[in-house]
């Protein structure tokens, strides 16, 4: 019974081929749109989680210096007010889990006839565990080397390739500024930063010999900034009340005076950035979905020229028995038909829309099977939905109305 | 259990148009036997195509009663009435309504698939169908692909497809000419002889002489109603 009428569709499809293809084009556009911009915005929100797994979970950023104080501002890290005392002192606090003084700064490098200038951040071990930064060969320098002030260095991907290039540069010596330091361990690539600069191009060396030997810091023991980690997500709120408590305290800040540092709460940056990312991708797939529900109103347009054009045909099937439900299942699934194949073809062609742009443009683009489903699922119920008033229309015709009709 | 296929009771039915309701049948009484081959003769505007309609259960009277088989008719809801005129009463129209598009097999068959009949079946009935009018070499022809005549046939074994024991009949020869008139009319008296049940409707004498009884309207009544004349002479 079912497969007669599908025959019976795709007869009456096939008579009208032409329309039966342009009224699917509709649905074919809709469903390519909704999976192409579900696929790269969901790409795009994995990109963006991905650099914030990089940056290292649940952050704290201290910055010496204040941001707020009226008159004359020297911006962040303009006064080295942070110490290293400061950083024992919160690391002391409940809810933190790892803390290290960083002195960011950049040098010229050599190695034998090769130069190139890079990031170096002096800071403590810690800054490894705060990063979730892995060492891929050789070894992490230790607290000794840093109380010791010992010339040993780590070294990122990037830079390593424009010093080394194929060499191997464990056990290697580069100077940097006049100071030879020796390669301890080769770090882990992490990408792009959230900012988009290389995280590669960094030399990681203690923070106390990057105070002597390469940026001559006039007051030994002050420190440009702090990363703080704490234990979990719950915890934060409690974390930086306390660190900022303390910080004021120890820094003998009056009550109404503004703080001498600022902080950062680098989770929360992050958070927000994934949630804007996830509002444009929700937008973009909300946009797509509009060309679906104008495809569908394209079914129902064609489907009701349809019906009218065949009206000798619905009262002829009637006269000779067809029931409301007969006439109405032949027309709804002919719509359910368009609709469906236009999803399949819009399906292909938005996965292949998507493969194609990150083969063109590096995007990455995510197709997940949700978003896929998602897409079917709508573009089978806007077929439904479209179809459902001209077939109704179709079956609740008089016959002999219909049989008069020209 | 009478013997009466239909029972028509002080019928009426009335059209509402610019002018006022338009009464196109007046208070018409009629019953029908079964075996019966009646023509329905009468101008055109007497009434007798809406008459034939309601047979047909295409139309609902707006008065009176019809009994088909000794059922109320005007009680019936639409699928009951579709599946009347899909396994009880076979309908002829006068312009075949044939499907364009589906081939004169598919065109019989088409009331087995609201039967919900199986395809194998539906096949072979058909082709049955086909045969017994004389065209089952052209049982993959489209409509537009045969004569009115060959149409007409068509038609036929269609109406027939479901076996009903009613065939009715809109001036089926009306497109017709006259030779192929009376070949339609030939087959019309053999099923009548295999026991069929028929009323046509027709203005035209000659093919109303076939059957065995003729009812005349007039301004939506009945006038005459007498067997045929050559009945009465053996």
């Amino acid at each position: 019974m079912t497969l007669a009428m599908l025959g019976e569709a795709w007869r009456a499809m096939g008579a009208n081929r032409m329309r039966t293809i342009l009224t699917m084009l509709g649905m074919v556009i809709g469903v390519a749109a909704v999976v192409l911009m579900m696929s790269i915005g969901q790409g795009a929100q994995y990109a963006i989680k991905q650099s914030i797994s990089a940056m290292g979970s649940n952050l704290f950023i201290l910055l010496s210096g204040s941001t707020q104080t009226s008159g004359v501002r020297t911006g962040s890290g303009g006064a080295l007010t942070l110490t290293v005392n400061d950083a024992a002192a919160i690391a002391e606090l409940p809810g933190v889990q790892a803390v290290a003084p960083i002195n960011p700064g950049d040098a010229q490098v050599v190695y034998g006839p090769a130069n190139w200038n890079t990031a170096i951040i002096g800071t403590t071990p810690a800054y490894l565990d705060v990063r979730a930064w892995q060492i891929v060969s050789g070894a992490a320098f230790t607290a000794s080397d840093v109380r010791s002030a010992t010339r040993v260095a780590l070294i990122g991907q990037t830079a390593a390739q424009n010093l080394f290039g194929d060499e191997n540069p464990l056990g290697k010596t580069i100077r940097i500024k006049q100071s030879p330091f020796i390669i301890l361990g080769i770090l882990a690539s992490k990408g792009q930063g959230m900012d988009g600069r290389d995280q590669d191009d960094t030399i990681i060396i203690p923070l106390t010999t990057a105070q002597r030997s390469v940026f001559g810091i006039r007051f030994p023991g002050t420190v440009r900034m702090i990363m703080v980690q704490s234990t979990g997500l719950e915890v934060m709120p409690e974390v930086e009340a306390a660190m900022t408590g303390l910080l004021r305290q120890r820094h003998r800040i009056r009550e109404n005076a503004d703080n001498d540092f600022s902080l950062r709460n680098l989770t929360a940056v992050a958070n927000s950035a994934e949630e804007s990312t996830r509002i444009m991708s929700m937008l973009l797939g909300a946009i797509a979905s509009v060309s679906l529900l104008v495809g569908g109103i394209g079914i129902m347009n064609i489907m009701l020229v349809s019906v009218t054009e065949r009206t000798r045909e619905i009262g002829i099937r009637m006269a000779i028995g067809a029931r409301e439900r007969d006439i109405l299942l032949q027309f709804l699934l002919e719509a359910i038909i368009i609709s469906v194949a236009g999803c399949l073809i819009g399906l292909l062609i938005g996965v292949g829309g998507a493969l194609l742009t990150e083969a063109l443009t590096g995007t990455l683009v995510i197709i997940s099977g949700s978003s896929v489903l998602v897409a079917f699922g709508v573009a089978a119920t806007v077929g439904i939905f479209f179809g459902f008033y001209p077939a109704r229309k179709a079956a609740r015709m008089d016959p002999i109305e219909a049989l008069r009709y020209q | 259990m009478s013997d009466a296929v239909i029972r028509i009771m002080d019928l009426s039915k009335s059209y509402a148009t610019s002018a006022g309701l338009f009464p196109a049948l007046k208070n018409v009484s009629l019953t029908i036997n079964r075996g019966e081959f009646v023509a329905i003769m009468g101008p055109s505007g007497s009434g007798k195509s809406t008459f034939m309609n309601i047979l047909g259960c295409l139309d609902a009277p707006t008065g009176g009663q019809y009994q088909l088989n000794n059922r109320q008719v005007s009680e019936l809801g639409r699928d009951e009435l579709a599946l009347l005129r899909n396994q009880t009463i076979g309908f002829v129209f006068q312009g075949f309504n044939l499907l364009q598009r589906m081939t004169l097999l598919d065109n019989v068959a088409l009331p087995l698939i609201y039967a919900g009949v199986e395809h194998a079946e539906r096949s072979q009935r058909a082709h049955e169908l086909l045969t017994r009018v004389g065209l089952a070499d052209k049982a993959n022809s489209l409509p537009n692909q045969i004569s009115g005549g060959q149409q007409q046939r068509v038609a036929i074994a269609r109406a027939l497809i479901n076996r009903p024991r009613l065939l009715l009949a809109d001036e089926p020869t009306g497109n017709l000419d006259s030779h192929t008139g009376v070949e339609i009319m030939a087959l019309f008296s053999e099923l009548n002889l295999e026991g069929i049940t028929i009323v046509l409707v027709t203005h035209e004498a000659d093919i109303a002489s076939h059957a065995k009884r003729q009812v005349r309207f007039y301004d939506g009544s009945i006038i005459s109603d007498h067997a045929t004349a050559q009945e009465l002479q053996p």
